[in-house]
């Protein structure tokens, strides 16, 4: 399992870091693959609300209803029943995407089962949503969906009689199936939407919208597209001929023609111990969880920093139970917390300018302290010689630099860049700890703790708190977010930091004192 | 250094790379909604489907109970005949001219066996002038079939021939 992540994460990077050079990191369709199944899914809802007003209900109706719809107003339903259709199928390539690199960022196992675990249900409606809706239109296609759907749902124990009866030809047809396939079709994607909405509800901040300019770039184009070539029927359904050969949807139908070939009911098993699997991927194999973080109480003020900056819902704020004067204090929910630490970075009581035997903040991690982050540091810098002494801290979920190979640099590995308070950056400059600060974190937009690096920019910006001081020298400073490839240029970067470093030095000495004290 | 000039010169193949993203993609999603077409059927081929719902005979004949067994019976449960409710699974054969496409046994459903058989099965066959042959047995019998019905039909190609059965109105139906 490892090795295959491994090579999907290889793949995918690949894959990214071209589009980066395109997009750039935030427009990267790839980093949004989540959000852009909300938005194709408000597509098909708007859309469908649409075809909904002008379709008519019947069996016998409805296939003259969506020929009006798409050639009498081809420029406002056409275009509508066109959005329909290659949104919901643009909905299953984003998703399918989004799972397979999900899976191969492994953001799913431990106490990160429930995204994952709520997703594989969606998948399932997913599909029953498209193939009822190409049922609806109860043309050719659709007479080969019923015919082969009900024959597949014939092999299962379930139904007395056989369903597929109720398609023999037109002499035997009644409109009930038909009903119901309009029901389902109206039914499953609200229950869809409320599963949705559960599978992001141990996320915090979970990106649900499309940064804007992706979203008019991808609207736009399928709006193009709808009017280029547009969704249209195929000859009405007549059961008294065989719907030999179709023009296939192969989003929803790929797995139809397999049918021809293996019999149903062992497709069924086949699909139902493929979903078994993908329900227990979380735990295979089980994870080791690690320590949650820990509240302290007498260093805790209430300020909620830790609430709004933790990814994964896991701190609340409760009453005080030991009396302070506070608003409330912090709250870990066991079973949420992933250790990431980033609770930590963000508390303000976190810094290295307090005295050693104080330097317990009010939220950590127990296993990895804010007082032996400062140890680290001041024992990984110790022998540092030169003017080009550098300090690399880096996430465990990027590639690290070596600091064997790199003369004069020390490394700090934290679980999550997010972890790091600015208050630390500003103590190994001000203290001339090291010359500079190399930050080595996830690609933009694909921590793998979602939002850690993210965190982490929008503090050194002084865009969130807690900021880096303004006297701390930028330049001093060097954020590098390549993940967890791109060796080579890690090292072309860091090298040319180090170059920077050792010209401030020159004209440091030319010129007045250091910045900072 | 770069020049102002090939600044604007990058930005605008940007920009255009990603005009060619959102085309690719979307290209890709309306040419594999409908394409490559797929042959379920060879088109110059017929279909002959044969279904339909038949419950067999009763697995034991009813009897009369002897006047003994009768006075066991509580008062209110009290009757003259005692009958199983498993049926026999029905037998099919389906001939076309001289070859045997289909020959089966449906079981009755149900879990105590006492429901109808059901029969549902679908042919490809060639079009034209065929002598088509069908047989159902749902008794004890053995020595013959208890239905029975052939006829010469004409098929077209695509065209959906169902053999049903429907005993109340003589048994099996051709259309
Ligand atoms: C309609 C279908 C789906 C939609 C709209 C959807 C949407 C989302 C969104 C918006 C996020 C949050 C992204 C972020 O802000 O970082 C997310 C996360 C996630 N989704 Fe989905 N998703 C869908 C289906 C699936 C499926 C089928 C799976 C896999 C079986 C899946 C697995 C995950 C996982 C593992 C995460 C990350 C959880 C974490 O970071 O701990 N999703 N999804
Ligand atoms: S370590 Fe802190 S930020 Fe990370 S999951 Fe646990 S409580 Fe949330
Ligand atoms: S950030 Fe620190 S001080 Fe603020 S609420 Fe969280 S634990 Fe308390």
């Amino acid at each position: 399992m490892g090795s295959l992540k491994r090579a999907l994460r290889f793949l995918f990077q690949r894959v990214e870091y071209s589009f980066d050079a395109f997009f750039g990191p935030a427009l990267n369709p790839f980093v949004n693959l989540g959000s852009l199944g909300w938005f194709f899914y408000w597509i098909v809802a708007a859309s469908g609300v649409y075809l909904y007003i002008f379709f008519d209900t019947g069996m016998v109706q409805a296939y003259d209803s969506i020929e009006q719809i798409t050639n009498v107003q081809w420029y406002a339903g056409g275009v509508m029943r066109s959005l329909h259709r290659y949104a919901s199928d643009a909905l299953v390539v984003v998703i399918i995407l989004h799972l397979v690199r999900e899976f191969s960022l492994d953001r799913l196992r431990g106490k990160r089962w429930f995204a994952w675990f709520t997703g594989v249900p969606l998948l399932w409606f997913i599909y029953a949503c498209g193939i009822s809706g190409y049922w609806m239109v109860w043309d050719m296609l659709a007479q080969y969906i019923a015919i082969v759907t009900t024959e597949w749902l014939d092999t299962l124990p379930l139904f007395g009689e056989s369903i597929a009866s109720n398609f023999l030809n037109n002499a035997s047809i009644t409109g009930r199936f038909f009903t119901l396939m309009v029901f389902i079709h109206i039914a499953i994607p609200l229950f869809m939407l409320f599963l949705m909405w559960l599978h992001i509800q141990r996320l915090d901040n979970a990106r649900v919208n499309p940064p804007r300019a992706l979203a008019a770039g991808t609207l736009i184009s399928m709006i193009v597209m709808s009017l280029i070539f547009p969704a249209v029927s195929q000859p009405p359904a007549n059961l008294d001929v065989v719907p030999a050969v179709v023009n296939f949807d192969w989003f929803y139908l790929a797995i139809y023609p397999l049918l021809d070939v293996v019999p149903g009911g062992q497709l069924w098993l086949a699909m139902g111990a493929g979903t078994l699997l993908l329900i227990l991927m979380p735990w295979l194999p089980p994870q080791r969880n690690k320590p949650p973080a820990v509240v302290n109480l007498d260093n805790c003020n209430g300020c909620r920093r830790c609430v709004d900056d933790c990814p994964y819902s896991a701190i609340t704020m409760g009453a005080r139970t030991d009396g302070a004067l506070f608003d409330g204090q912090a709250v870990v929910n066991a079973s949420n917390c992933v250790a990431c630490g980033i609770c930590a970075g963000a508390c303000p009581t976190a810094t290295p300018f307090r005295r050693a035997t104080d330097l317990v903040p009010g939220i950590e991690l127990p296993n990895f302290s804010i007082a032996s982050l400062k140890e680290k540091i001041l024992e990984s810098t110790a022998q540092l010689q030169g003017a080009d002494r550098v300090l690399v801290i880096g996430c465990e979920n990027a590639r690290q630099v070596s600091s064997s190979a790199e003369p004069d640099v020390g490394v700090v590995t934290v679980p999550c860049i997010g972890m790091l308070p600015p208050s630390f950056i500003d103590f190994v400059l001000s203290r001339n700890v090291a010359d500079g600060v190399f930050i080595n974190g996830c690609r933009e937009g694909d921590c793998f703790n979602r939002l850690g690096a993210q965190w982490m920019r929008q503090r050194l910006a002084g865009q969130r708190d807690p900021y880096l001081r303004r006297r701390v020298p930028r330049e001093r400073i060097h954020l590098c977010w390549l993940g967890n490839g791109r060796k080579k240029r890690r090292s072309r970067e860091l090298a040319a930091f180090r170059v920077l470093l050792r010209d401030l030095a020159v004209s440091n000495d030319n010129g007045g004192g250091k910045a900072g004290g | 250094m770069i020049t102002a000039e090939e600044k604007r010169v990058a930005s605008l193949f940007k920009w255009l790379m990603q005009g060619v993203s959102y085309a690719v993609f979307m290209a890709g999603i309306a040419y594999f909604s409908v394409l490559p077409v797929y042959e379920h059927v060879d088109p110059s081929k017929a279909v002959i489907k044969l279904a339909f719902n038949h419950a067999g005979e009763l697995k034991e004949k009813c009897r009369r109970l002897t006047p003994e067994e009768i006075q066991k019976l509580a008062p209110n449960m009290r009757r003259q005949t005692q009958c199983g409710r498993e049926r026999l699974p029905i037998e099919v054969e389906l001939y076309l001219d001289d070859q045997l496409l289909y020959r089966a046994s449906a079981p009755p459903s149900g879990l105590w066996g006492d429901g109808t058989s059901t029969v549902y099965q679908r042919f490809v066959v060639t079009p034209g002038s065929h002598l088509l042959t069908v047989r159902l047995r749902d008794s004890y019998r053995t020595d013959s079939f208890d239905f029975e019905h052939s006829e010469r039909i004409e098929l077209r190609a695509r065209q959906n021939f169902v053999v049903g059965f429907r005993p109340e109105t003589g048994g099996f139906s051709f259309d």
